[in-house]
């Protein structure tokens, strides 16, 4: 299995970026770090992609004097989706960007239990 | 405990604004300090004066607000807390084993033999040219093969923005934001408090790049269908230079182009070319009517049919995008 | 090709340029752009479902030039376009009962980007009903998450705010486990569009190949789908989300929003991975689980609730265990009960928010059972509908959840084993903890309150209609449920 893991490096790298994002974003407390948690785990998921259309000894897929052979040029596929899946990572993160500086406006904290608590006790 | 707190609180109120008070000074030194016109900084003293005291006032209600928070729940969360981050943790490492598992069944890295190796990408690549006359293949994939995924994903782009307008643009005269928030919306100088305002050094710099990053960003928004780049890369660029421009000589020169009204309008042409062009090549794929856009030489900038003029359309909407999302951070408002 | 099979395209293209006009708009302009395309949507709909029921048989519709493996498609069939004729009447209903309360509660500046909202919900609910590519339904999910994240923070009040957040933070890690369950996918098969997929996997399935990622890739999707529909680990996102929005919004959410993930889930499962093969990779225990305790949980939490909003959005958490027990049936006749719940649940619980704000607003407060109180003297046409909604939920005869209930007793029957014991057992506490809060509550509406002139309070004549179509929308369904049930099994068998 070791063998196979440094085999599909870039994967396995996806993996653990994947995981400290995740974890960045459960354990702490402060929203703006869960956002670059959760941005985190969007780009590990994405280098994921990217790196199964990576193809030994071959280039970008753009046509060069035009070669025109599937031997010439890497899997074009993912490199596409990847940038489906950017644009929706940069709307996210705006979002959730914007929603921390809401609540910074309103509660002078980025602590979210601290926000729900205010929060609470503004509803009673 | 009852007739303590108060103490407590005013304590750490007359603390906090001893601390303040001096801080206050040094950055009010610090500001005027590198300021270069006596105008602008006279303009400035009294918005940056009441911007102070509102900070203070934030800080002071956060202080409180906090102390209070933590002496309630001082003694409660410890336990539940140290359960949640456990059970976080345990979560996370079972995730790790099992993905990385998966990952060691995935087919090799780099390989040819790959799956996803198959027709699939094999036409994209061979006929890719002829078919949508882009030199780029991932251009022309994303924009004519699978442009329905394109289409979501400046949907996804538009629909972000109203929501960040929803929750950022805000009226200076509601009651529904804070007055800091307030504050820092109607006054001209409060959302550049921390910046020197009207800086020799920026404006300079700024009035050599603007014209040189625009232009990258045209050439890369031109160039989409043959070199790496396309709409959202050009757009971002353009909508750098918009920061830099914004930054350097402030909202009031760049309203007097941009305001809400023209990113409103922009954006509505540009996605609406889009959604009508799109329209057409999918009604006559599906009905299998013959399209009567010509794809051109392929090179050539003006070729590969109706990819260039969505480039076009996707540059328009990143760039107005980039800048909107900039200037409702920053001030709330355009 | 028939003119009619356009329709879907052109349903989706239409909200989308609608929703892109209205930006432009305000007040009662974006009001009547949206109300245009809800309507223009269903009547569309109502064609391609004639259309689909007439020839029996679903048509793919290419978005492009290119066909099957290298463009994208969509696909409607007759499971497909009933499905959407009912949220599109729902979504109608839903924006113009809810259409006067949105006018007071929605800051004027930005009404216009309330209906932008409305309108791109529309626009993701019929792309991941019509979809017939997995990227394009991960692009149409996002969008789905954040109109919905903007409809829940709407109203911009603090607790709205903080309800938004969670909902956020939740409903984007499970569109990213979505994400990784489509990369794997397409890693093991190269294939995006579902007919593919399914030949991929089924040779997979066959050969024993890449057996680990295919399980892994199962499992990431149903959870992540399962977390955006709120299933019951997941679930405590929801009820602050369902009950700080405006009564449109609650609607929406709660009735629309959520089942989209599940027919996507569905869809994943029987067009995608294929059931048998669902079934043999033991996933459908695990759901039929969750459900289970999500049906005793969710009531028990419904029970706590101090508001009336509360109780309703609590007790979708019981909802939607009942759906995703009865997927985890692993059966035919399952899937059919799942599919019949997630109709009936989106025609009622949207009834039930709608009247339920109108009674709110009526007496003034919002406390369970204070504010209820003698509520049917005041204004009578919510009261009822508030009671058939009620009534509704606990599945008595002649209603629609009532006929979920038999199904899925038959269902779990045709099981055997511990599968039929659990979901029987299951069922009857659960219909005894939603006749206790349901009609408990349903009860204090016909309670006269002393001291008070039962003068019927107004509320405005767009609400009674919503309310008049919603309480028709819910008759039908239970006392006439025979062609939608035989055109749900019909669709479902066009679906593998």
């Amino acid at each position: 299995m070791l063998q196979r893991l440094m085999t599909n490096y870039h994967e396995t790298a996806a993996v653990i970026l994947f995981c400290i994002g995740f974890s960045t974003m459960m354990l702490h407390k402060n929203l703006i770090k869960k956002i670059i948690g959760m941005d985190i785990m969007d780009t590990a998921v994405y280098l994921l992609l990217a790196a199964q259309g990576y193809i030994q000894g071959r280039t970008a897929p753009i046509v060069v004097d035009g070669v025109q052979s599937v031997e010439a040029y890497i899997n074009p596929i993912p490199a596409g989706l990847v940038l489906t899946g950017i644009v929706v990572s940069v709307s996210v993160s705006a979002l959730m960007l914007a929603l921390a500086v809401r609540l910074y406006y309103r509660y002078h904290t980025l602590n979210l239990d601290e926000i729900i608590a205010l929060a609470g006790k503004e509803e009673v | 405990m009852k007739r303590e707190r108060p103490d407590v609180l005013i304590r750490l109120r007359e603390e906090l604004r001893a601390f303040l008070g001096g801080e206050q000074d040094a950055l009010e030194e610090r500001m005027t300090e590198g300021q270069v016109r006596p105008a602008a900084r006279e303009a400035a003293a009294p918005d940056i004066e009441y911007r102070l005291m509102m900070e203070n006032e934030a800080l002071e209600a956060k202080r409180i607000a906090a102390r209070l928070h933590e002496h309630n729940r001082r003694e409660v969360s410890r336990a539940g807390r140290i359960v949640y981050c456990a059970l976080c943790v345990m979560v996370c490492l079972m995730m790790i084993t099992l993905l990385l598992y998966t990952m060691a069944n995935l087919p090799a890295f780099g390989s040819a033999d790959h799956p996803i190796n198959n027709e699939v990408s094999a036409r994209y690549i061979e006929k890719g040219l002829q078919e949508t006359g882009a030199v780029n293949i991932v251009t022309g994939m994303i924009l004519d093969y699978r442009a329905f995924d394109t289409l979501g994903e400046s949907s996804v782009l538009f629909t972000a923005a109203m929501v960040v307008m929803l929750l950022l643009r805000m009226d200076a005269d509601s009651q529904a934001y804070s007055p800091l928030a307030r504050y820092v919306r109607r006054s001209q100088h409060a959302d550049t408090f921390y910046e020197p305002h009207q800086d020799m050094i920026m404006q300079k710099t700024a009035k050599v790049l603007v014209p040189i990053v625009l232009l990258l960003g045209i050439y890369v928004v031109l160039n989409g269908h043959l070199s790496p780049g396309g709409g959202f890369s050009g757009g971002a660029i353009m909508g750098a230079a918009l920061m830099i421009y914004v930054t350097a000589y402030g909202f009031d020169s760049i309203r007097r182009f941009f305001t809400y009204k023209t990113y409103q309008r922009i954006v509505l042409v540009a996605l609406l070319t889009y959604a009508f062009s799109k329209c057409y090549s999918f009604y006559t794929g599906a009905n299998g009517i013959h399209s009567v856009i010509p794809l051109g030489t392929p090179g050539a900038i003006l070729s590969s049919g109706l990819i260039l003029v969505l480039n076009i359309c996707v540059g328009f909407i990143v760039t107005c995008t980039m800048y909107a999302f900039y200037a409702v951070f920053r001030k709330g408002e355009l | 090709m028939a003119f009619v099979q356009n329709f879907p395209f052109f349903c989706i293209l239409l909200t989308l340029i609608c929703a892109v006009v209205t930006s432009v708009l305000k007040g009662a302009a974006a009001r009547r752009m949206t109300l245009f395309v809800i309507l223009a949507v269903t009547v569309m709909t109502a064609c391609v479902m004639g259309y689909t029921l007439a020839t029996g048989e679903s048509y793919v519709y290419l978005m492009g030039h290119f066909p099957a493996p290298w463009g994208n498609e969509i696909r409607a069939g007759v499971l497909e376009t009933v499905t959407m004729l009912l949220f599109c009447f729902v979504m109608l209903f839903s924006f113009v009962g809810g259409l006067s309360r949105s006018v007071r509660e929605i800051e004027s500046s930005k009404y216009n980007i309330y209906c932008i909202l409305v309108d791109l919900t529309l626009l993701s609910l019929l792309a991941l009903v019509y979809t017939n590519d997995l990227f394009t339904a991960y692009v149409f999910i996002e969008i789905n998450t954040i109109a919905a994240a903007g409809l829940v923070m709407i109203r911009q009040n603090g607790a709205s705010l903080v309800a938004g957040v969670r909902y956020l933070i939740m409903n984007l890690l499970g569109s990213s486990l979505f994400l990784i369950g489509i990369v794997l996918l397409y890693t093991v098969t190269g294939h995006l569009l579902m007919a593919n997929l399914q030949e991929s996997v089924a040779a997979l399935a066959a050969t024993g190949q890449y057996r680990v990622p295919l399980v892994v890739t199962v499992a990431l999707m149903s959870v992540g789908l399962a977390m955006k529909s709120a299933l019951f680990p997941f679930d405590k996102w929801l009820p602050g989300a369902y009950s700080n929005s405006t009564p449109t919004g609650s609607a929406v959410l709660s009735s629309l929003v959520s089942k989209g993930y599940i027919f996507l889930l569905v869809k994943v499962y029987v067009r995608v991975i294929g059931f048998d093969v669902i079934v043999s990779l033991g996933i459908c225990d695990v759901l039929f689980v969750c459900g289970a305790v999500g049906m005793v949980m969710g009531s028990l939490s419904a029970m706590r609730a101090k508001t009336t909003r509360m109780m309703v959005a609590y007790s979708s958490v019981a909802q939607i265990g009942y759906i995703f027990m009865a997927i985890g049936m692993g059966t035919e006749a399952g899937l059919v009960c799942a599919l019949w719940h997630m109709l009936a649940h989106a025609a009622t619980k949207s009834m039930l928010f709608i009247a339920t704000s109108t009674l709110d607003e009526a007496s003034g407060g919002t406390h369970l059972r204070r504010d209820l109180r003698g509520g049917f003297y005041r204004c009578p046409l919510p009261a009822l509908a508030f009671t058939l909604g009620a009534v509704n939920l606990v599945g008595v005869p002649l209603c629609s959840v009532f006929i979920t209930k038999v199904m899925m007793a038959e269902a779990a029957i045709g099981v055997g084993g511990r599968h039929m014991i659990v979901a029987l057992v299951v069922l009857a506490i659960s219909t005894v903890l939603n006749a206790s809060y349901f009609l408990g509550t349903a009860v204090q509406l016909f309670i006269p309150q002393r001291g008070e002139q039962a003068a019927g309070t107004r509320f405005g004549s767009l609400t009674a209609i919503s309310l008049i179509g919603f309480i028709a929308l819910n008759l039908l369904l239970g006392l006439a449920p025979g062609g939608i049930l035989a055109a749900l099994t019909s669709g479902l068998a066009q679906f593998a």
